[in-house]
């Protein structure tokens, strides 16, 4: 029987009803008395020399209010990033400065160079068209092994050149790796573009900055997932404002998927103007802004080689990436190619030797960071893909192939320094096998073929690690900050309880999921419990939600603050009961004396806490209310196993999917309805990547895919009904509701079970072609199948973000 | 958007003469020119709008068995009127443009005046012989478009109507250009008792043409195999993100030979 309530229910998400009625709170809806609008004036060239600024004209012009350039930011502080990485040489990562506005130099279409603050945003644009601005065209860096070759433009005059940093990982295995692809029986090389995405939440960014003058307290609000990092970030790093004089809110959040992790320029911008104008400051970006100034996802060029023995066990992986990083460093920009990336590349396999290496390079194009799953894409897609050309190469069962490589024993040490904890990768893959109904497929096959379709299967698995992470470990690996989670759980005089926490939710479904937990550690009803969440002012310190920490890290620390409650209140009611408390029971919302039928009811014990006449008050404070912060032990690691049925139209190279199955290991679930929605999310974004989104420059960095015109989105008909399981459950061992996280596996998962299923129904149709970059456009498969040269196919350029004939 | 009059006349008459200031643009739709003014592209000092002039909307069919489309009807009332008349080709394409809230605002004037190298009704205006008619004169197909986003049309010309003669049989073929959804490449085959009309969109940077070699072969043998030889040079196609010449031109051929099967 399917649980109705609490951890394993599936209560429809209480907070859709708000969302769907047009009744949510989005930070576009906020608008404080008196405010004003910003217009930012954003280069059009990708690279060049600020010659002159001339705001006379503007500054005059009806409704404004004040013409910021980056003059006005000299004294302030540069957008800040929060993770360095450590190069092979020993070195940190070449770390540039960010301006708010831009500083003499233009670095990619889109850096903002000026802003006008104005009465109404319209007269705020008008006056930004009247600004004239000088700028010497510089040429545009746009192919990244170009950017790192010697005499290169560079990006950023003061450094040495465009390469961030050269990561090689694990560095004292590469002699032994090299030895072991040298002496292999079989190596399988494969070199893969991963393209470059646009995030697209929903709701576009927004920033509205507030300063009080009579207190001096300064208050943003912004589409963040994250508010007290942007409030760390902003206040102690660009603007200088102590913390607690900064207030940073991130109310209802239409979408996220990695791009509002990071703090950007606008909104240090929106908080200082509105010291500098006097005047609450908005600005609410277009979507043509979106496309040229939210953080984009991807982008690397990467070559992989798996070597085998003669019994087809792996021995031994190598890869070079070339990870764009874009103009400037993005809040978690190199942790993206390289922590997250790196550490993942065993998969889910038994390969005693990796290594890694990854060369980020800066161009001049949009800053590149985290995109749901953010590197752990990149690792399972190279690893995916070339795992099933190796079996192809063989001629052996890639699903065969992948099984006699499984890790089957847990806690399992990779050799690029992860533990897995638990994981039973047989498991996920039996149930996909039925699920997906693979034995029927060659049955599908005839009839697509009858049809005149080429029909193929992909089938591919992944790990990822999520639920970050450890805060001792990241702090050695770069990170600049802790990546624990609290939660504070207050119940209130009536039993009612609110429960404050870090994590923020912008479609996750928190307001529900969370108080599932709380009222099976209780045993009262979920409509006892609210979730407050995204304001620093009454929220913990905490570090947001992304990587699918929520409920693994916020969730586990929401478990250790109720379960601080639960003793209190136990001690309570020994107290009324006349007990003592190792005595006291706690369940269905009732306290009772074991072994009797003494009991008192969870609202007694709450009045109690709150109105303590007959009250412990020399052992116990009043109240009933506790914070707990919870620092992971290790990471957790999902895991699954996808397929994906697609069909190839011969003569026009048009795929369409036409099955997708996906059987996860998310460990324990707690609303398995929310969890179905995320994993379709994922698999959404990820046939997104696979197939038509491409976010693309020219060789002038002129964005080309600039608008939904031609950045291709999936939509509802692009998407078979999916077929999603996760009973397979190896709980997590390391955190109290042994879950694992669902937020990305989607995305993770589904992009190399897209592109081995064309590539199985291309060799079914007699087209013997290794690969094709994503996306695979009809144009693209076409000319793969014909030998025709496409748009930005064939094998890895250093310019991953082609695009132009 | 910069600031502009609005106009609301209620005739063909009062629209030519609101028309008549200077940088004064007729507004269909708007959806084309709504988007176009809102990213600031466009900036006209007025905007006349037809959505008030009956005279231009509806659908009927004339004494010559011709489909005569007023100026300022909507896609959707198109695709519904052309099955009820026996147009079903032309349903086919008005059906499939944008989405609903697109159908039910866009125009067929307004797509034929802007003349985008990807719209779809100036392939159907092209293989069947269509003729514009405007305030002050009727334009056939064959000298009504110039090019990319190029008309015959001038200053302050409204279209009124559109007659296109109804074919025995007809289909409309768009293979989708992924992201926008518009046409990569469309073709309309139209045939008649006495010849084969066969327009192509999408496809050529020179825009709408006719492609007469498949109308010839067409004309002897309506089949899907009377083209399989055929294709077009992949000279003079568009080249972009979405496809390579090569790719259109091989498509040309595909949706050819798909529409002249679905019209059979
Ligand atoms: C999401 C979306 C998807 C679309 N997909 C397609 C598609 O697949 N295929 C396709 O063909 N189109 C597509 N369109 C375009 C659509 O068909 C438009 O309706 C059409 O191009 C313009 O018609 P309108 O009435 O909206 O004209 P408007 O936008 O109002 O005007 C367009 C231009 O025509 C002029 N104009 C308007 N009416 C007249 C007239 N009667 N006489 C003279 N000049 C006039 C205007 O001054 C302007 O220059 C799409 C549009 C959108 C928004």
């Amino acid at each position: 029987m399917p649980k109705d309530t609490g951890i394993g229910a599936s209560p429809k998400r209480r907070e859709d009803v708000r969302f769907l009625t047009g009744d949510g709170n989005y930070t576009d809806d906020i608008n404080v008395h008196g405010q004003a609008y910003v217009h930012f004036l954003r280069s059009d060239v990708a690279h060049g020399r600020i010659t002159s600024i001339d705001t006379a004209e503007a500054g005059a012009m009806p409704g404004v209010v004040r013409v910021f350039t980056g003059k006005d930011f000299e004294g302030v502080g540069s957008i800040p990033c929060g993770w360095q990485v450590t190069g092979r040489d020993g070195k940190p990562m070449q770390e540039p400065a960010h301006p708010v506005l831009a500083q003499g130099k233009v670095r990619h279409v889109g850096d903002p160079i000026a802003a006008v603050v104005a009465d109404t945003p319209a007269q705020a644009r008008d006056a930004a068209e009247a600004i004239m601005v000088d700028i010497e065209d510089l040429p545009a860096v746009v192919d990244m092994k170009a950017a790192v070759a010697d005499g290169a433009t560079k990006v950023h005059d003061d450094l040495e050149n465009n390469l961030c940093y050269d990561w090689g990982f694990v560095e004292d295995n590469r002699d032994a790796v090299d030895k072991a692809i040298k002496d292999a029986a079989h190596v399988t090389t494969l070199e893969l573009v991963n393209n470059r995405l646009v995030a697209n939440p929903m709701e576009p960014r927004v920033a509205v900055g507030v300063w009080e003058k009579g207190t001096d307290n300064y208050t943003l609000y912004t589409t963040s997932q994250n508010p007290h990092v942007i409030r760390l970030l902003m206040g102690a790093f660009v603007l200088g404002i102590p913390e607690h004089k900064l207030r940073v809110v991130a109310p209802d959040v239409g979408g996220g998927f990695g791009t509002k992790i990071f703090h950007y320029a606008e909104e240090a911008f929106c908080t200082f103007a509105a010291k500098a104008c006097r005047r609450p400051v908005k600005w609410t970006a277009s979507r043509s802004e979106a496309f040229m100034s939210d953080a984009h996802g991807r982008d690397h060029v990467t070559k992989i080689e798996l070597a085998l023995d003669a019994d087809h066990n792996f021995t031994a992986v190598r890869t070079e990436t070339y990870a764009n990083m874009g103009a400037y460093l993005s809040t978690f920009a190199p942790s993206v190619p390289t922590w997250l990336h790196g550490t993942l590349m065993a998969g889910n396999y038994r390969t005693p030797l990796i290594y890694v290496n990854v060369k980020a390079v800066f161009t001049n194009t949009v800053p590149v960071d985290a995109y749901r799953g953010a590197g752990r894409p990149e690792a399972t897609f190279q690893l995916e893909r070339v795992i099933d050309k190796a079996a192809r190469e063989l001629g052996v069962d890639p699903i065969e192939l992948r099984r006699k490589n499984f890790i089957t024993e847990f806690p399992y040490a990779t050799p690029v320094a992860v533990e897995y904890d638990t994981g039973d990768y047989p498991a996920t893959m039996d149930k996909l096998s039925e699920i997906a109904d693979l034995s029927g497929f060659d049955a599908r096959r005839k009839e697509s073929e009858a049809k005149g379709k080429w029909r193929g299967l992909g089938v591919n698995c992944y790990i990822e690690a999520c639920g970050i992470a450890p805060s001792n470990l990241v702090g050695q690996l770069g990170a600049r900050a802790g990546l624990y989670e609290s939660a504070t759980v207050r119940v209130n005089a009536t039993g009612g309880i609110t429960v404050m926490t870090g994590s923020h939710s912008h479609g996750q479904g928190h307001e529900t999921s969370f108080p599932q937990v709380i009222a099976e550690m209780i045993g009262i009803d979920e409509s006892m419990v609210e979730i407050v969440h995204g304001d620093t002012a009454n929220t913990p310190m905490g570090m947001g939600t992304y990587g699918s920490r929520s409920i693994a890290v916020g969730g586990s620390a929401m478990v250790r603050a109720a379960e601080k409650v639960v003793n209190k209140a136990k001690k309570i009611a020994a107290h009324l009961l006349e007990a003592s408390d190792s005595d006291i029971e706690l369940k269905e919302g009732k306290f009772s004396v074991a072994g009797t039928d003494k009991s008192v009811a969870w609202g007694d014990v709450t009045l109690a806490a709150y109105v303590p006449h007959n009250y412990p008050l020399e052992d116990i404070e009043p109240g009933l209310e506790e914070t707990a912060f919870y620092d992971p032990a290790n990471f957790t690691y999902p895991s699954g196993a996808y397929a994906c049925e697609v069909e190839v139209d011969p003569e026009t190279g048009q795929v369409t999917i036409e099955r997708f199955a996906a059987a996860d290991d998310f460990g324990n679930v707690i609303n398995p309805m929310i969890v179905s929605g995320q994993v379709h999310g994922g698999i959404a974004q990820g046939v997104g990547q696979a197939l038509l989104e491409n976010c693309s420059y020219d060789s002038e960095g002129q964005l080309l895919s600039a608008s939904y015109m031609d950045y291709a989105m999936p939509r509802a008909a692009d998407l078979p009904m999916f077929t999603v399981d996760h009973s397979c459950q190896t709980p997590c061992t390391h955190n109290p509701l042994g879950v694992k996280g669902c937020g990305e596996a989607g995305a993770i998962g589904s992009p190399p079970s897209v592109v081995n299923a064309v590539i199985d129904a291309l060799h079914s149709g007699g087209c013997k072609i290794d690969h094709i970059d994503m996306p695979l456009t009809p144009s693209r498969v076409w000319a793969a199948m014909t030998g025709a040269a496409a748009a930005g196919h064939g094998t890895a350029e250093g310019r991953s973000v082609g695009g132009e004939v | 958007m910069y600031n502009f009059d609005f106009e609301r006349p209620k005739s063909v008459a009062d629209a030519v003469k609101a028309l008549q200031t200077e940088e004064a643009q007729p507004l269909g739709g708007g959806q084309t020119l709504i988007p176009t003014l809102k990213q600031r592209l466009a900036m006209p000092s007025k905007l006349v709008s037809l959505a008030g002039i009956d005279e231009i909307k509806g659908v009927c069919k004339d004494d010559q068995n011709r489909l005569c489309i007023g100026g300022g009807t909507v896609h959707r009332v198109i695709a519904e009127k052309a099955m009820s008349e026996g147009f079903p080709g032309l349903t086919g394409l008005a059906s499939k443009i944008g989405d609903p809230a697109v159908r039910n605002r866009g125009t067929i004037g307004g797509s034929l005046a802007n003349n985008d190298p990807s719209a779809c009704y100036p392939a159907a205006a092209m293989a069947t012989g269509a003729t514009i008619v405007t305030d002050r004169r009727e334009i056939a197909a064959d000298d009504y478009f110039k090019g990319l986003f190029e008309t015959a049309l001038e200053e302050g010309e409204i279209i009124t109507e559109v007659k296109m003669p109804i074919p025995e049989a007809s289909a409309y073929m768009k293979f989708e250009q992924p992201a926008s959804r518009f046409p990569l490449v469309g073709v309309f085959v139209a045939r008649f008792s006495d010849r084969v009309g066969v327009g192509v969109t999408g496809a050529s940077e020179s825009g709408v043409f006719r492609w007469t070699e498949a109308e010839r072969a067409l004309g002897s043998d309506f089949s899907a195999d009377a083209v399989k030889g055929l294709s077009v040079p992949a000279d003079g196609m568009i080249s972009d993100l979405h496809g390579t010449a090569e790719y259109r031109a091989h498509l040309v051929g595909v949706m050819t030979r798909r529409a002249v099967a679905a019209a059979q």
